[in-house]
């Protein structure tokens, strides 16, 4: 069976329908929600505050820590073992290495930023979720940043050049890539790129050049959400 | 000759771009990368001439030498106190910047301040790492006994205070409270119980339309239908 038509009948190089919202959780210094299809992606940032334990303090700049967790009813199929395992560990390492080139951690030397991503519901792309959420979410908290960060996902299923893939897609059988992505903006460095599956190098070279244009629709709808919080901020009638 | 990318007290996001050109400085959260002026922080732009500044409109506070804070003793050191400020970082007021008299190596200094009591203080010396001094060396700084705490954003206690402090006496004429804000976004209160909770409605009104125009006639207004009296 070849692969031509995309099971939810949008174009090879369309994204999932993405919703984005600041400042959900009202406890939090700064949070975030990301939606994109079926993967629903909370990020709270706290901080920045006192590191415990002390060993930890970096005299010379702030740390910021990752945690990424699936909710143990949000996977496609068997439910998740609460807590921690590798795959989250490792998400959550890869998560605080994506965004660690923007976040300007040298004003709080000693401290931690603290950010935590949940998902409620995850169908593929949960680490660019994931990752796009935190981004918002620490610009909310006003942690200064360089830059916003935008991750998404591409990749190849049989001979086509997909972008935003599918659970169903990922687990197409036949020859299959998922390469999850994460832009600087301004800079259009990649600060997150890993991969799955096996892909012949004209391929990724093309698919690096769809990802930096999909991640630049993900960065459209972070910006248009962190407007949305503060707009009433800049209507023309603000502060003298 | 350079350009400026966005307008006047336009609201931006950390990483926009904000001016091309040397003939731009940024202050406040704005920074340089090369000829260009990027925001740190989502903000609100001022533009004068040729400076470019960011006033942030989110975020916990970052001591500042000269910044007048409420503090909490959480400890009570050799020589001096350990102050909660409600952020990252603890500052220390040394037993020299808060009594006036001799006091003799082991004394007890908790018949000065003990765990638990609420100053009213100066900053005086923030370190590269964040080490902070206080002082109640200076006109207006005070224990405060009794009230309680409020917690308030810090990047909004300008508007509490208002123009010329016009807020803040507003808000003490009608509801006959003390009122201190520290510039960390402690506010410190003391009234009957009722005027303490008019005054925190007003706090939180004053929280949630912040940077709104005509905020100080919008809170008079308030005031004037639950107290019934005539602000002047």
């Amino acid at each position: 069976m070849s692969f031509d038509k995309r099971i939810d009948g949008r174009g090879f190089l369309d994204l999932r329908p993405m919703e984005a919202k600041v400042g959900v959780i009202e406890k939090a210094d700064g949070s975030a929600y990301f939606r994109m299809g079926d993967t629903v992606a909370y990020a709270a940032v706290y901080g920045p505050r006192e590191l415990v334990p002390r060993f930890k303090q970096n005299p010379k700049t702030g740390i910021l820590r990752c945690n990424y967790n699936m909710l143990p009813f949000s996977g496609v199929g068997e439910r998740i073992r609460p807590g921690g395992n590798r795959r989250s560990k490792e998400i959550s390492m890869v998560t605080e290495k994506a965004l660690l080139p923007v976040v300007l951690l040298d004003h709080f030397p000693n401290s931690v930023v603290d950010v935590f991503i949940e998902l409620p519901q995850t169908d593929a792309g949960s680490r660019c979720a994931g990752i796009t959420a935190a981004a918002l979410a620490l610009a909310d908290a006003g942690i200064p940043m360089k830059d916003l960060v935008s991750a998404v996902a591409v990749g190849k299923v049989d001979d086509k050049l997909l972008v935003d893939l599918r659970y169903e897609e990922e687990a197409f059988e036949g020859e299959v890539s998922d390469i999850p992505f994460a832009f600087i903006h301004n800079t259009g460095e990649i600060s997150l790129l890993q991969m799955d599956g096996i892909i012949d190098d004209e391929s990724l070279i093309k698919l690096v050049d769809l990802a930096r244009d999909a991640a630049e629709k993900v960065y459209e709808v972070q910006k248009k959400a962190l407007l949305e919080k503060f707009k009433k901020v800049g209507d023309g009638n603000e502060r003298k | 000759m350079g350009v400026v990318k966005v307008k006047d007290k336009e609201i931006v996001i950390p990483g926009q771009l904000l001016a091309e050109g040397m003939d731009f400085v940024p202050t406040g959260e704005a920074y340089r990368e090369d000829d260009k002026i990027y925001s740190k922080r989502i903000g609100l732009v001022e533009i004068n001439k040729r400076v470019i500044k960011v006033i942030p409109l989110s975020g916990s506070y970052s001591p500042k030498e000269g910044d007048t804070v409420i503090g909490v003793v959480t400890d009570v050191l050799v020589s001096g106190w350990r102050i909660d400020l409600g952020c990252a970082y603890d500052a220390v007021l040394p037993i020299k910047d808060a009594v006036n008299e001799f006091v003799k190596r082991g004394d007890d200094l908790t018949k000065y301040l003990d765990i638990g009591d609420v100053i009213f203080a100066k900053i005086s010396r923030v370190t590269s790492q964040m080490l902070v001094d206080l002082t109640l060396k200076d006109k207006g700084l005070t224990r405060l006994v009794g009230g309680r705490i409020v917690k308030f954003p810090s990047v909004k206690v300008p508007r509490i205070i208002g123009k010329n402090a016009s807020m803040i006496t507003m808000l003490k004429k009608a509801t006959g409270c003390k009122i201190y804000v520290g510039r960390n976004g402690y506010i410190w209160i003391d009234g009957k119980p009722n005027q303490e909770l008019l005054l925190m409605k007003a706090i939180k009104m004053i929280d949630e339309l912040a940077h709104t125009s005509g905020l100080t006639d919008r809170v008079k207004a308030f005031l004037e239908k639950e107290t019934g009296q005539k602000l002047g």
